[in-house]
């Protein structure tokens, strides 16, 4: 059941949003403890949300999402409910504050079935830096039960979602993170323009890049979340100050005459034939639905990946300098105030974050300074003006979301580059600030799911929700994990 | 560019975080390699190229001279790990 | 002007001195939160969380905060920037919460400007200024509160600071205590800051090094947080000295950061802070650029009130003042608001002489300001107008002033009540004259031969029996008519 039938399912009373929740609550109970999607569960919050929606359901002042049980990436702060970021650092930690996306959530009526697990500060592809213990994803290879990572960094998000353990999921994507998990478990995922939705309360990784979306089973619903998530935030100064479409119509637009390029930098050496296959594949079913596809340009993609691994821990490097053990999380002593720190950040901190903090460190360094960070600004000034540039061509842009599908837990875990070479294809738009979207589009050769990228312009989300949902409407992609709740185990 | 053990450790140091001669020998390797892959960047030709500093190209807005915010000193205080009534409590410090 | 320098064993010595003023931010609430930027209150309740650091906080700038700066940078004569941004200054220190401090370090929000500052030899010295930068303050770190821990108290986190840069162009403790004062007189001026060094709203970081006459800059160190002008003042001497001292034993100043240690008067090294040079510097990312309009600066500009150099040019210049006396009515805008009002349509001297001469001795003496004053501008005008159209005298005037500065009491009424009114009935004071001269017919005579000085002596003693109230042109005539 999706989002839009099950708001459909509560505004005709067939069935009570206590029921829906109960029954999350129930499949999480028997599905959590094998997928460790969620670090902390609120069944009973999430019943007298439950019921708060019921009544707002029967007194008719309910919305499209009033009802709908959610799950929460653990980076979002919510007021009174443990928020650890995935990190032992804020093991501790509980927010007196609710962070913007999550209270129009709440204002919307949704119902939060507990907060889901994630990279280390949101650091990561696989969801293995998490201090909370890895994901697992409920795909399976064909006639193996070898255990696969969910992506990330949004690992949890996608998992839970996947498995039916919620409806949907916010995420936060900062180079890929809500795009890559969720081709990698069959989800639709839309990072939207920077500025679109509020960082007010989300625990920041990279500032300049960071944006809260939805994941979930279908265009339509990513489209009904993002309109609650979405809207000017006065506490986020990058918050961008516009009016919101309305999302859930644009889905059903359609194509008919819309130019769509084919970046030929994103053509990689090495590129696994599948996702090529791929790629015709939604080259073909837009120009079927009538859309008109033209080769294009983004001479600076490959340098995407490089440049986003100086920014990214540069700012990572300053936004994590105050988990210091003085006013939140967890503390160990040291004989004076440096020693407390080194002991604190070094026992609270896992491997990835602290290369990545070291990394930004380095690059911002004195000496280092203009040679790595101001360089890649540079660099990353000219991907935005290859998309300027395409987009004064075409409405939409269609990528591969990621150059593989899901892989197994334990591999690509070489050296941190091959890790890092997940993210190609997302980090682009990521750095250029622009809207982009993971729709499921079929299953590779082993049986898992592969997504296409639909990237637009700034601040038209409009169109790539049209064009995600011709995609989704052409491949009819109706494949299901393994493990869900309510398949036999 | 290629990272010595020293500059490991002063990195480190900058960063606040306790490394072991271990941890300084893998993370010379693994910064090592992060550096070597983005060596590439210096194929391009960034002349008269302004650097972009933010996600969002628009300028700031101000908010208005008005207090909305604080005199909630206990839930400031509620997370910390260690506290002298409403103070915030570290090692002592010699300046 | 003569030039400051110091005897060495190796020659004379020249001093290099640059200032960095932090001025905190006169403004209801914080730089980047809503907190309130009220000095003092209980240990954090002025933070938000914000000011705290919480993860996900984001800041949000103050529109007044921008106005003061811009205010302050056009009290400077400085360029204002239209365009500028913040950075990231990245350390740990236990008071700031982030990790980092938001700042302005490669476009700051004023550019170039100039203050004009005056040496007790009466030369004037222009002093560059580099830039003005809008940033945020720490909090507070206490170290005796506690046996065996440092707490910390983050009111004052994140409270606008204006940090006005100078250029090394003092060369003396005096330039530099004169600088500092200029400073503290134009933002007193503005309202943009409060001055307050003792609550430590205004503080200096000075930067000093030592050359032999022609040299290039040698290396130099700062003294940080040094919080009143006499311990700027000694500070650059102690340093100065310090440095030389190093140099001539055949050692090298090392580029640190030191402590000004009033109770020894010398300066000591930082050593907490040794190893937090490398600030990582970079764009703060959850801010964007700062773009003024321009015709906001102009109104800005408009709004501003009279500056201490133009104000004590005009005091010259409207009411035929001194220079000298004219910068004592104007070291600041209450005294001058003050004396303008005591001037307005009298004698704009007369009203100068009471104001430095009696008043300001009578504040001093009772440990009162302007605001505290018991004797208002309305009644210190009063007086004067007492004196201007003869109904008392000069020598009563003081008198009845002593009784306003004791019983706050309107100058009329005094002089009514106390019968204080001055005499002229040239009758009266003739008789009085014949009394006085009658009863001292010795002196008399001794005048007559020739000791004109004794002259002063009859006057003097007319006006005692006259209780002080007597015309004295009117008694200094009839004297001298009866004399002969």
């Amino acid at each position: 059941m999706t989002i839009a039938e099950a708001g459909a399912a509560l505004a005709t009373s067939k069935i009570s949003a206590v029921e829906l929740t109960a029954a999350h609550n129930d499949a999480i109970a028997a599905l959590n403890p094998r997928l460790n999607a969620f670090i902390t569960t609120t069944p009973e919050l999430a019943l007298s949300q439950a019921k708060a929606a019921d009544a707002r359901l029967k007194a008719g002042s309910a919305g499209p999402l009033t009802g709908i049980p959610l799950a929460i990436k653990d980076l979002f702060c919510t007021a009174g409910i443990r928020t650890t970021a995935g990190s032992k650092i804020l093991s501790p930690f509980v927010p007196p504050y609710e962070s913007t996306v999550t209270q129009q959530l709440l204002d919307a009526g949704t119902v939060f079935l507990g907060k889901v697990n994630l990279d280390e500060f949101a650091m990561g592809s696989a969801n293995i830096t998490s201090a909370y213990g890895t994901v697992e994803n409920p795909w399976k290879r064909n006639g193996s039960d070898a255990k696969l990572v969910p992506g990330g960094s949004s690992g949890g998000s996608a998992a839970a979602v996947a498995a039916r353990l919620a409806m949907g999921a916010t995420g936060t994507d900062t180079g890929g993170s809500i795009r890559q998990p969720a081709a990698f478990t069959g989800l639709a995922g839309i990072k939207p323009t920077y500025g679109r939705c509020s960082r007010y309360g989300i625990i920041a990784f990279s500032s300049s890049l960071d944006q809260a979306g939805p994941m979930a089973r279908t265009v339509e619903d990513c489209a009904i979340l993002l309109q609650a998530m979405a809207g000017f935030d006065p506490k986020d100064s990058t918050s961008a100050e516009r009016a919101l479409p309305d999302f859930r119509a644009a889905t059903k637009g359609g194509v008919r005459g819309k130019k769509i390029g084919i970046p030929a930098e994103y053509r990689m050496d090495g590129m696994s034939p599948e996702i090529l296959a791929l790629w015709e594949q939604g080259i073909a079913w837009l120009k079927a639905e009538g859309a008109e596809v033209r080769e294009i340009s983004l001479p600076h993609t490959k340098y995407g990946l490089p440049v986003y691994y100086i920014v990214a821990p540069a700012e990572a490097s300053s936004n994590l300098a105050r988990y210091d053990g003085v006013r939140f999380g967890a503390r160990v002593d040291g004989e004076d105030l440096i020693d407390m720190y080194e002991r604190t950040r070094a026992a609270g901190f896992g491997a990835e974050v602290k290369r990545r903090i070291m990394i930004g460190t380095y690059v911002l360094s004195a000496g280092y300074y203009d040679a790595y960070y101001l360089r890649a600004q540079k660099i990353r000034a000219l991907i935005l003006r290859d998309f300027e540039t395409a987009f004064a061509d075409v409405d939409a842009i269609l990528t591969p979301t990621a150059p593989s599908a899901a892989f197994g837990l334990g591999e690509k875990m070489d050296d941190p580059v091959t890790m890092y070479l997940n993210d190609v294809f997302t980090v682009p738009a990521s750095l250029a600030g622009v809207p982009a979207m993971s729709v499921p589009a079929g299953l590779s050769a082993e049986g898992l799911p592969l997504g296409l990228q639909v990237i637009g312009k700034h601040f038209d989300e409009e169109t790539v929700l049209s064009v995600s949902a011709a995609l989704e409407r052409a491949a009819g992609f109706s494949a299901l994990p393994t493990i869900r709740a309510g398949a036999s185990a | 560019m290629s990272l010595d053990t020293a500059t490991v450790r002063r990195i480190a140091k900058l960063a606040r975080i306790r490394v072991d001669d271990a941890e300084v020998a893998t993370l010379q390797t693994e910064l090592n390699a992060i550096l070597g892959y983005v060596e590439q960047l210096n194929e391009v030709n960034v002349d008269g190229v302004a650097p972009l500093t933010g996600g969002a190209q628009m300028a700031m807005r101000l908010r208005e001279d008005v207090r909305t915010d604080g005199e909630i000193a206990e839930k400031i205080l509620a997370n910390a790990p260690d506290r002298v009534d409403h103070f915030f409590a570290v090692p002592k410090v010699v300046e | 002007m003569s030039s400051y320098l110091l005897q060495g064993n190796t020659g004379t010595w020249e001093i290099v001195v640059g200032l960095e003023v932090h001025a905190q931010v006169i403004s209801e609430a914080k730089l980047f939160s809503g907190a309130s930027a009220t000095y003092g209150g209980a240990p954090n309740a002025h933070v938000s969380f914000v000011d705290a650091g919480f993860p996900g906080m984001l800041p949000v700038i103050n529109r007044e905060c921008v106005a003061q700066a811009v205010r302050t940078g056009l009290g400077l004569r400085a360029q204002i920037n239209l365009v500028s941004r913040f950075d990231r200054k990245n350390y740990f220190y236990a008071d700031l919460p982030n990790g980092y401090q938001i700042s302005q370090f490669t476009h700051p929000v004023v550019g170039t400007g100039v203050v004009e500052i005056e040496l007790q030899d009466g030369t004037i010295k222009q002093i560059g200024i580099t830039r003005l930068h809008l940033e945020q303050d720490a909090g507070k770190s206490m170290h005796d509160q506690h046996a065996s821990k440092s707490v910390i108290d983050l009111n004052r986190a994140g409270v606008g600071l204006m940090e006005i840069v100078s250029e090394p162009d003092i060369r003396s403790p005096e330039e530099a205590g004169a600088y500092l004062r200029k400073i503290r007189q134009i933002v007193r001026y503005l309202g943009t800051c409060d001055g307050n060094m003792e609550e430590g709203s205004m503080r200096a970081d000075v930067n000093v090094s030592v050359r032999k006459a022609g040299e290039e800059f040698r290396t130099r160190c700062e003294i940080k947080n040094v919080n009143s002008v006499r311990f700027v003042m000694h500070a650059v001497e102690a340093e100065a000295q310090r440095q030389i001292a190093v140099w001539e034993s055949g050692g090298v100043v090392e580029q640190e950061t030191r402590l000004y240690d009033p109770a020894k008067g010398e300066t000591r090294s930082m050593r907490s802070k040794e190893d937090a040079h490398d600030y990582r510097y970079f764009p703060e990312p959850d801010l964007l650029p700062l773009v003024l309009e321009q015709d906001w600066v102009d109104s800005l500009a408009a709004g501003l009130p009279e500056l201490p150099d133009d104000k004590r040019r005009r005091f010259c210049e409207q009411y035929g003042i001194t220079f000298y006396d004219a910068g004592v009515l104007t070291a600041d805008q209450i005294t001058a608001d003050f004396y303008e009002t005591v001037a307005k349509g009298r004698d704009a001297k007369l009203a100068a002489n009471w104001i430095s001469g009696d008043f300001f001795a009578a504040l001093n003496r009772t440990g009162k300001t302007i605001e505290t004053s018991p004797v208002s501008a309305l009644a210190l005008g009063q007086l004067l107008d007492l004196i201007s159209d003869q109904t008392i005298n000069g020598r009563i005037a003081k008198d009845v002033f002593e009784e306003m500065v004791e019983t706050g009491a309107m100058p009329s009424a005094i002089v009514e009540a106390k019968g204080l009114r001055q005499v002229t009935d040239t009758g009266a004071i003739d008789a009085a004259v014949t009394a006085v001269l009658a009863a001292n017919q010795d002196k008399v005579a001794e005048y007559k031969s020739g000791k004109d000085k004794l002259f002063g002596f009859f006057v003097g003693q007319v006006m005692k029996a006259m209780a002080g109230k007597g015309n004295p042109a009117l008694v200094n005539e009839a004297v001298k008519k009866q004399l002969g």
